[in-house]
């Protein structure tokens, strides 16, 4: 019987304590995030980095993703007569959930876990000893710079996703019958406010900043060995994406208090 | 004053465990200006935690470690950091960041220490120190395009950009053939009679100990078992002290 609990009670002990362990992390973040000398190339190398390791990826992503849900939608419009409906109720599922989610999710999968990567072999060969030696906050220069990129740069890749989407979607209705380009946009913005474009936005702040962190940590506390190094990229890769879909419904939830549905 | 000999690292009764691991019980140690003192000992003796310690990535829980005459662990930031600025340390795996080229490498500490340079004294430095460790025409290279003898070159020369003082090496031969070993035995000392630094030297390579170090430290169960010369050492009739000489 004690030794059933023992079974039930590690795994969830070890999953609060690494919890702890993240926050802790997420904390000295924001102590480090003011202090000066900011490194802006670092930062900005960083920025281009993750733009341009994920843009074609998430761009791709997102064209089919807008060609598939239109395609897959119309069926369903028809048999309620309601085509004509069919760019309105589209973008909106693609520009609230679908392309927010997605992008994460890539990036996850490209970002996290290169950040995971690239920070457990730089653990295990030294290379943040040496920065420590060399007069430079390594926690500072490598975490604060990723995590801020990442934080940045995954609202931009959305956004950017998001258009991508749409457009998809233009070409999506237009398979079958026929919506002029302006038509479609109009259409789009008439049923696209601000109440679903900000909050689906503001979440993907944290989707960075989840991804970034979460990399950051496991690299920055690889185990020694190359093991240690695979290890830190891929569960980097699977704690981010739970996280997304955490924050994603903790968002859905305070926009559904708000009232903004 | 009547000391004759100015000592620029003094360690006492150091003490440093990982949990239950306790790696080193009681170490004692001395280093002089202008001197080269090995300390020997083998895999997993607790070299690597010892010379962490010294410049205070590792923090220890009893005993006293003065580099240049500072107690380091009561030094705050920005004092460890003058510190460090006069403490060269090669590491064991190089420690060349994969994401620069060579240049950037040697420059990387440079900016940081010393932040008043010129544009035209930094490039003087670095090619001086790629001059040093005999490798001018890799400026540009990536650190992934370099042999392991290369690595370990390019890696002293960013310890030696900066002039220290003193040097720390981290068992600089170790993954390298015996030739490459020699070389590079032979271009510590060079540099040792060049700049006159102080110098440890962490080993269990017998033959680079021989040619560079003028005093010898045995690390054996977390303390400073033996010590002498190489011929002194090598008369021991202590058969842990003879197991390193073969
Ligand atoms: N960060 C750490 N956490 C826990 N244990 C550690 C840590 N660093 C070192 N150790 C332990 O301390 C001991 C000494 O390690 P160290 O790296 O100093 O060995 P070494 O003498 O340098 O060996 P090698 O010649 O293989 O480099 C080992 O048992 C190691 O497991
Ligand atoms: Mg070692």
């Amino acid at each position: 019987m004690k030794k059933d609990r023992g079974k039930i009670l590690k795994p969830l002990y070890n999953v609060l304590n690494e919890a702890g362990e993240i926050t802790k992390f997420a904390l000295r973040f924001f102590k480090l995030i003011f202090n000066r000398p900011f490194e802006y190339n670092e930062f900005a190398r960083q920025c281009y980095y993750i733009g341009n390791k994920s843009l074609p990826l998430v761009a791709v992503t997102a064209l089919i993703m807008g060609l598939v849900i239109t395609i897959q939608s119309r069926p369903t419009l028809v048999e309620f007569g309601a085509e004509a409906w069919l760019p309105k109720m589209v973008s909106v599922s693609l520009v609230r959930e679908i392309v927010p989610v997605i992008t994460a999710l890539i990036c996850a999968g490209k970002i996290g876990s290169g950040i995971g990567a690239e920070l457990g072999s730089m653990k295990v060969t030294e290379q943040i000893d040496a920065m420590e030696v060399s007069g430079t906050n390594p926690f500072k220069y490598l975490v604060v710079t990723r995590v801020l990129a990442t934080t940045l740069m995954i609202p931009v890749l959305t956004v950017l996703a998001d258009g991508i989407s749409l457009y998809g979607a233009y070409l999506g209705t237009n398979l079958r019958g026929v919506v002029s380009w302006n038509l479609f946009w109009s259409q789009v913005f008439d049923v696209l406010v601000y109440a679903d474009i900000i909050p689906s936005l503001l979440k993907t702040f944290f989707f960075g900043f989840a991804i970034g962190i979460v990399g950051c940590y496991k690299g920055y506390n690889s185990q020694k060995g190359t093991e240690g190094v695979g290890l830190s990229a891929n569960s980097s890769v699977v704690i981010s994406s739970l996280l997304v879909f955490i924050i994603d419904l903790i968002a859905v939830q305070i926009t559904d208090l708000l009232g903004l549905t | 004053m009547t000391a004759v000999k100015n000592s620029v690292i003094t360690i006492k009764n150091l003490y440093k465990s990982f949990g239950t691991n306790n790696v080193l019980k009681n170490f004692n140690f001395d280093l002089n200006e202008g001197e080269s003192v090995a300390v020997l000992g083998k895999s997993g003796s607790g070299k690597s935690v010892l010379i962490k310690c010294i410049i205070g990535l590792i923090k220890f829980e009893k005993g006293e470690i003065f580099v240049l005459n500072k107690d380091i662990s009561t030094l705050n930031i920005e004092e460890l950091d003058k510190i460090r600025a006069q403490v060269g340390f090669l590491f064991q795996s190089n420690a060349l960041y994969d994401s620069m080229t060579v240049k950037e490498n040697l420059l990387f500490p440079l900016r940081r220490h010393k932040r008043h340079l010129s544009e035209t004294e930094i490039n003087l430095l670095v090619s001086e120190a790629l001059d040093n460790v005999k490798l001018p025409e890799t400026a540009n290279m990536m650190p992934s395009e370099l042999s392991g003898g290369m690595k370990k070159r390019i890696a002293l020369a960013r310890t030696l950009i900066l002039k220290p003082k003193i040097i720390l090496y981290d068992e600089p031969t170790t993954g390298l053939d015996p030739i490459t070993s020699r070389e590079i035995s032979n271009l510590m000392v060079e540099i040792q009679d060049k700049y006159k630094t102080s110098s440890v030297l962490i080993s269990h390579d017998i033959n680079c100990v021989k040619i560079v170090a003028d005093r010898i430290v045995m690390l054996i169960e977390g303390t400073n078992y033996a010590e002498g010369t190489y011929l002194s050492l090598k008369e021991s009739k202590d058969q842990r002290v003879l197991s390193f000489f073969n």
